[in-house]
């Protein structure tokens, strides 16, 4: 599905109002949206709300063999799925341009910052070491993904306990988080992604832009930083000329509202903690706004069931009976094996052939009355004559030679078409008799 | 939470949902049984790509997102159930060449997980207000060792589970639409489940009923 187009009054109209220090949701040139962090119900799982931009992140460990050429690091993983219910221009599946470049700035933003101890996460040394994967999902796209995946990521790994993992002998044991509590992981810093936007070719300057304002920039422009004020990564696109002042002046930004965003994660995890202790539930579920008209919420209820039983005896009563015998397998063509039906393997295996080497040796007794004795279907006395055509391949080790003078002109009588089961049938009933 | 102590005592988690929280798709919703919770957007009816056009029908696609990694079997098992049952109660006629999507997010798995994007599904189908010929909801029970049937059981009890069965009811006749079934249960058995699920589905449409009266009400 296409994106809504932006119209040209929209866009002369967001770039004036820009030109008048004036944004369209009210806010001032370097006003972040107001930002909401929650957390779920298991560990490592956080969703952000920026404005109405919402995503959410969710961390995931798991034991692998480390990459060769650091066999004592953990590995770091990073995902930023561009769902379609975020917007409808994202595809499912496939890699589009913007999600490249998401992933590549969050990899930047949070791997190769060193953020955190990889070390820490090595459990045998060039066999097993934690992976720590970090799936972002975008819900709802209303501009400035980046920095919501970012604060999402870094709030998530703070948030995540991984299990704990004990080592005897060559034994690793992981265990589960009944058997002794999930150890968080060592976070060194605590990298942000701050956005600037760039309009009318670097003119006007605005923090945190929304869709509509990411949609008529020039230029943008991505600092990550610490609340330590070290700069992790910077990254300008759309591919504007910036005056060192412009970018001295964003990273100053950058820093003030770097360590605003730290503390509201702090904050929310400490709370998160706290509400964890007393035992409380937490997590989505409890974080559903009560208050408002579209949202309602009922108690446990029971359902009653006091007539189920007789209806259910009822119905099954009333019910024709399902039919009870299985109808006999029924072969349509001499080497059309059935499996499956009447639970019965039609395939001619073992059994069969120890039936055709009894009526064999009746053969061998008296071959004239078996048309008498028989009352099978067709198809197996087809499936004798064609035995008693294989009784020529084994002749060479069969300790019964009679049988080759029974029938010697039966070789030519054997159909062609059936001549490679024939010779499986002739190859089992030779090993019957070796056994015999 | 549930436990089912001698004949009768059936319950369904606390549940709850929310409308309209995203601002992108034309119908959001969140659903929550539990600890159970699932994220639900509905975009359409919006142009269709030409290979997927259907000329006397919308096409619908469904989309299940799970929370790690990318979606695999499991998830297009589930997305077709959802599907075809959202199928059987849209008016999928009255939008010829269209196309209506519907994307569900797990946010949190504790049991009953399809039954959970089924009332997720049907809530943000009505949310987006598109033309249904009836409501639906989903509703899982599982049988014990003991052949106890617990409805909306958690993770743990499904793991119990000797049997477990999802329902898709429908509101207006209390009708089966879908059933998807896992181990092994008697003729009986299986009729017990749907009676119940009948039963429980009542409470739910009642829930749906009451959260659009709430929606569409002038005050709290």
């Amino acid at each position: 599905m296409k994106d809504t187009p932006l119209s040209n009054c929209e866009r002369d109209f967001l770039l004036k109002a820009i030109e008048e220090k004036k944004r369209l949701d009210g806010r001032q040139t370097y006003d972040y949206r107001k930002m909401k962090i929650t957390f779920g119900t298991d560990f490592g799982c956080c969703f952000v709300d920026l404005g109405k931009t919402r995503v959410m992140a969710q961390v995931s460990g798991e034991l692998v063999t480390p990459k060769e050429n650091r066999p004592n690091e953990g590995i770091m993983f990073f995902n930023i799925e561009l769902s379609p219910m975020a917007s409808p221009a994202f595809e499912a599946g496939r890699q589009s341009e913007l999600s490249v470049k998401l992933n590549r700035q969050l990899e930047r933003c949070l791997r190769n910052s060193k953020c955190l101890d990889t070390e820490s996460l090595c459990v045998v040394s060039g066999e097993k070491v934690w992976q720590i994967r970090v799936d972002v999902h975008m819900l709802n796209h209303d501009g400035n993904l980046m920095d919501a995946a970012s604060i999402a990521a870094i709030t998530a790994l703070c948030h995540y306990r991984r299990p704990d993992v004990g080592i005897q002998g060559d034994d690793v044991t992981v265990y589960s988080p009944e058997e002794r509590d999930p150890i968080p992981l060592s976070i060194y810093h605590m990298p942000i992604s701050v956005s600037f936007s760039f309009f009318q070719q670097g003119t006007y300057l605005l923090v945190d832009p929304c869709e509509r304002e990411e949609r008529v920039m020039d230029g943008l422009l991505m600092i990550a930083m610490n609340k330590h004020r070290e700069i992790c990564s910077i990254q300008s696109s759309g591919g504007i000329m910036l005056l060192k002042e412009q970018v001295m002046r964003c990273s100053k930004i950058a820093s003030v509202k770097v360590s605003e965003i730290t503390e509201l994660i702090s904050k929310a995890l400490e709370n998160d903690k706290k509400a964890r202790k007393a035992g409380g539930k937490c997590g989505f579920a409890e974080s559903m706004p009560q208050e408002r008209i579209t949202a309602l919420k009922m108690d446990e209820t029971p359902v009653e069931m006091t007539d189920v039983t007789n209806r259910a005896n009822d119905i099954v009563q009333k019910a024709e009976a399902p039919p009870q015998t299985v109808p006999s397998p029924l072969v349509p063509v001499p080497g059309v094996g059935q499996v499956g039906q009447g639970l019965h393997n039609t395939w001619g295996l073992e059994e069969e052939d120890e039936e055709e080497e009894d009526d064999e040796e009746e053969e061998e007794n008296d071959n004239s009355c078996e048309e008498q004795e028989e009352t099978k279907m067709e198809e197996e006395q087809h499936e004798k004559e064609e035995s008693g055509g294989g009784d020529v391949v084994e002749i060479s080790d069969s300790e019964e030679e009679e049988v080759v003078i029974l029938h010697p002109e039966k070789p030519d009588n054997a159909p062609t078409n059936t001549g490679s089961s024939s010779y499986q049938r002739g190859a089992a009933t030779s090993k019957k008799k070796q056994k015999k | 939470m549930m436990e089912v102590c001698g004949s009768s005592n059936v319950t369904l988690r606390e549940f709850g949902s929310e409308q309209s929280l995203l601002s992108r798709p034309d119908g959001s919703a969140s659903f929550i049984q539990g600890n159970t919770s699932v994220l639900a957007a509905a975009y359409g009816p919006a142009e269709v790509k030409v290979s997927k056009e259907i000329y006397d029908r919308a096409t619908l696609e469904v989309l299940i997102q799970p929370k790690v990694g990318l979606p695999g079997v499991r998830e297009r098992a589930q997305e077709q159930c959802v599907r075809e049952t959202c199928e059987a109660s849209l008016l999928l006629s009255l939008h010829p060449r269209s196309s209506l999507t519907l994307i569900l997010q797990l946010i949190h798995d504790d049991g009953s997980l399809l039954s959970c994007f089924l009332n997720a599904a049907c809530v943000a189908l009505m949310d987006a207000g598109l033309p249904m010929s009836r409501l639906f909801c989903g509703v899982t029970c599982a049988i014990d060792a003991d052949g106890q049937i617990i409805t909306d059981p958690t993770a743990a009890q499904e793991k119990e589970s000797r049997a477990l069965m999802t329902f898709a009811i429908d509101a207006t006749e209390r009708r089966v639409m879908m059933s998807s079934t896992r181990g092994s249960f008697s003729v009986h058995e299986l009729q017990q489940c749907i009676a119940v699920s009948q039963k429980a589905s009542e409470k739910i449409f009642q829930f749906y009923r009451d959260s659009v009266r709430r929606r569409y009400s002038k005050t709290l």
